[in-house]
């Protein structure tokens, strides 16, 4: 029997190492998988909650996180690609397009 | 120390390491391959909560399906170790006191609840056969407006990944 607390605490451990990843990393590709990981650790917290309440919804919600995931993964690499292509660089610091 | 908690404590380690060892690596394909660790270790998670739908869907999807189109982008584009820059202002402004605050709301939040219920192995059965009726008539509106999300994705990535139409050729 392992406390509710553990897995809430591995996810939010899982969460702020995606929100480190996202923030420290320059690469563009890393950032976007320490996306994944957040979302990861979201998604132990639903399926830990499930279990908690006994109650299936928290596990059909980690379905519909994994599809955001999945469409968000699609369409970020499409973009990357298409910032490659332009840019030549995955150095975030190097996409300064937008800025004055 | 009961078998259940070991186990916990396994997967748990497998996932933080590997967590960790992505943030540590440079070379972005290194990443790739601990975050696929990070994810069948919470698969193992899953198993052990009782979802084992998640869990078989957690290694197909995730681990296999979206990560195989990352390791893809990056054999593509042929990513190299990553250039060490000056590290932002506002990350290191607000990323230390935010880690601080995190942790201690994080401690805080463990020890006054630290006396939950513990979960039981598989208290819950999360089998396709309990699932699958929950997706298709409680949740069927949301199932259905995640079809036509994924629709679009799946154009949005087909048109922004596409080569960009070569300019018509001058008629001399």
């Amino acid at each position: 029997m392992v406390p509710l607390s553990y897995y809430l605490l591995l996810s939010g451990i899982l969460f702020a190492c995606g929100v480190t990843g996202f923030l420290i990393k320059r690469n563009i590709i890393t950032i976007f998988m320490s996306i994944e990981l957040m979302l990861n650790g979201v998604n132990l917290s639903f399926v830990a909650f499930a279990a908690h309440w006994h109650s299936l919804a928290g596990q059909v919600f980690v379905f519909f996180v994994m599809v955001v995931a999945a469409a968000e993964a699609a369409v970020g690499l499409a973009i990357i690609i298409a910032v490659y292509r332009t840019r030549e660089t995955l150095n975030v610091d190097q996409v300064t397009l937008l800025k004055l | 120390m009961n078998v259940h908690l070991i186990l916990f404590l396994a997967f748990g380690a497998v996932a933080l390491a590997g967590a960790i060892n992505l943030l540590a690596q440079t070379h972005p394909i290194n990443s790739a391959l601990s975050l696929i660790a990070v994810m069948a270790a919470l698969a193992g998670e899953y198993l052990l909560l009782g979802a084992e739908f998640v869990a078989a869907v957690q290694v197909i999807v995730y681990a296999g399906a979206i990560m195989v189109l990352f390791v893809f982008t990056i054999m593509l584009l042929n990513a190299g170790v990553e250039e060490r820059t000056k590290g932002s202002r506002v990350a290191v402004l607000f990323g230390i006191p935010g880690i601080l605050l995190g942790s201690i709301l994080v401690a805080w939040v463990v020890l006054r609840h630290s006396g939950t219920e513990a979960v039981a192995a598989g208290a819950l059965p999360g089998s396709p056969q309990t699932i699958g009726p929950l997706l298709f008539h409680e949740f069927l509106l949301p199932f259905e407006i995640t079809s036509i999300l994924i629709l679009i994705a799946i154009m949005g990535a087909v048109v922004l990944a596409s080569k960009p139409p070569s300019a018509p050729r001058k008629v001399s």
